[in-house]
């Protein structure tokens, strides 16, 4: 299924036409109208005239988060507030939200990218889409919406929260699809067995889950306990929100819509463009954007690019699965360790415990310790110590092997871990930055 | 004939004990016989209450971990010697007890004694074998 079968596998050469003239286009249009773009290109002496194909995009300035915070609120916009339709704001852990503005050309060119990745996995207009996305200042629930809606889906706009009606409703509505945050699908599962409903109960057949990292462990708990086949959705509210890049029903990697965001790999510490297939941060610059343009920004994921055909036909290059984002990566004693590694080994390690965890990374006597709070499952079956110990000195062995760190386990109850509508906050560090 | 228990795991932390009764209590349930393993981080507890299928529903609607299983237990007259009688006829028969909990009596000359193995049946069998008086829930309820 397609949304726009033409565009969507552009041969390579019309794709990099097409690319390099709106790379031009895009380049003239902030360097005119956004000072920080005029200021990076200035000082390093370039042109807007010097960029002639895409190919010459090695040669322009990064973009970096701080540079969205240090324009805070609207300084990187390369519209006025008479252009600019709406505003999205990040979910920034840290320091002041990264704000987004959209003309209504952004808008409907976001919907149109979500209505790809919404058809690329079997959604059809007689489709009921469930969208569990928060609704508001995070891009995810909007933008879904008006994917769906673009699509002609009859979309279900339930937002995160109110876990008991949203079981409710994709009892009583049958939705075909969903889409939410990878965690917070795990909990819809598992409150669903709660409410004592089965997935025989649903109607569920494919989910779109993105907005953190997430693993392929994850992946078929959430196909389990959701009786649904599971997508990946990659996307950030800086370059558009969800809808970035989608999975197709081959699940190659997700088709970048890169007719609109052209994909680099920089490396991590030099910052020089990769090859493809190569692993480095993954840069973005959005080809057609009119309300904030952005110039090669990174993302902080890390990840690599995979061009090789897809059977599905469509050119996208595409992602591999994200492996985390820079910012997310925790060095413990030197060695770099990100969430996802933790979580593939906890989820395949035995199977009495839940998919919940929390890392909490401190510093005591000038040691980084880690510890990994995990849970047992509802109806985990122990009663005796050795069997308990037994399960927390495997788990302590799978993960050392996987991060070449070793944590401290500490096992509790089911529904100890505290449960996220949203993004799943899995990680506390203590230590002195 | 098999005396029916629940556990119950506990994180080693101050209250958690009392927690786990207060739930019991609020439920009505009467608690009838328990044991404790524990070690620095956890435990687990181990109970017979006079209605453990309540008291697991309850327990896991308050957030604990909780399931019930079954235990061979016998009665034995309560003076020296008597367990070790037992605990003999099993340690020949090449039985392994994962964990034994015993107390008193309802009556004082005799004592209950509960115990954890692989295959309840076939160590029924061995004990009954050996005139040893096998209990079901009953006498505990």
């Amino acid at each position: 299924m397609f949304y726009d079968k033409k565009q969507e596998c552009l041969s390579k050469r019309a794709k990099h036409k097409l690319q390099s003239e709106r790379l031009i286009d895009v380049v003239k249009r902030v360097y005119e109208s956004v000072p920080t773009y005029r200021a990076k290109m200035d000082a390093i002496g370039l042109q807007p005239t010097d960029i002639k194909s895409i190919d010459d995009i090695v040669k322009l300035p990064f973009t970096t988060k701080q540079d969205l915070r240090d324009n805070y609120p609207f300084g990187m916009f390369a519209r006025g507030p008479e252009d600019i339709i709406r505003v999205h704001a990040s979910s920034g852990t840290t320091g002041k939200l990264t704000v987004v503005g959209y003309t209504k050309k952004d808008i409907d060119l976001w919907a149109e990218c979500c209505a790809r990745g919404l058809a690329a996995v079997g959604a059809e207009k007689k489709s009921l889409l469930h969208v569990a996305y928060g609704y508001g200042l995070f891009t995810g629930g909007l933008g879904l919406h008006y994917g769906g809606e673009l699509l002609g889906l009859t979309v279900v706009p339930v937002s995160a929260g109110n876990t008991q009606r949203q079981i409710q409703l994709m009892v009583d509505f049958k939705a075909d699809g969903i889409c939410c945050t990878p965690s917070y699908a795990v909990f819809l599962g598992d409150e669903l067995k709660k409410a004592n409903y089965s997935t025989k109960d649903l109607n569920l057949k494919w989910g779109l889950f993105g907005a953190e990292p997430w693993t392929e462990e994850m992946r078929r708990e959430i196909e389990e306990k959701l009786g649904l086949k599971a997508y990946d959705i990659y996307g950030l509210s800086e370059i558009a929100g969800p809808g970035v890049a989608s999975e197709c029903e081959f699940q190659t990697g997700s088709h970048i819509w890169d007719d609109y965001f052209y994909p680099e790999i920089v490396d991590l510490d030099t910052l020089k463009p990769l090859p493809i297939g190569e692993r480095g941060e993954l840069v973005f610059t959005t080809l057609t954007k009119e309300g904030m343009p952005l110039i090669r920004y990174r993302t902080r994921d890390i990840t690599a690019l995979d061009d090789s055909p897809c059977p599905c036909g469509r050119t996208g290059v595409r992602l591999n699965r994200i492996k985390g984002r820079s910012d997310d990566m925790l060095i413990i004693r030197g060695v770099n360790v990100f969430p996802s590694q933790i979580e593939s080994a906890l989820i395949s390690s035995d199977e009495r415990i839940s998919s919940h965890y929390h890392i909490t990374v401190d510093r005591i006597n000038n040691l980084d310790v880690i510890e990994i709070a995990i849970e047992l499952k509802e109806d985990a079956i122990f009663d005796e110590i050795k069997s308990i110990e037994g399960l927390v000195s495997k788990v302590k062995a799978d993960v050392a092997s996987a991060i070449g760190v070793t944590a401290d386990i500490k096992l509790l109850s089911c529904g100890s871990i505290k449960r996220s509508e949203g993004k799943a906050q899995r990680v506390t560090d203590k230590r002195q930055k | 004939m098999l005396v029916n228990q629940i556990a119950v795991f506990l994180e080693n932390r101050s209250g958690r004990i009392a927690e786990f009764s207060k739930v019991l209590a609020d439920a009505n349930i009467n608690i009838r016989a328990m044991s404790i393993a524990d070690t620095e981080e956890y435990g687990i507890l181990r109970a017979i209450t006079d209605n453990n299928a309540k008291a697991v529903d309850t327990l896991k609607s308050n957030g604990f971990n909780a399931f019930a299983s079954d235990l061979i237990g016998f009665i034995v007259a309560d003076k020296p010697g008597e367990m070790f009688k037992v605990l003999d006829i099993l340690e020949k028969s090449k039985i392994n007890i994962g964990y034994l909990y015993s107390f008193a009596g309802a009556n004082k000359d005799s004592a209950i004694i509960l115990i954890k193995v692989d295959d309840n049946e076939k160590t029924s069998a061995i004990l009954e074998e050996n005139g040893i008086n096998l209990m079901g829930d009953g006498l505990i309820i």
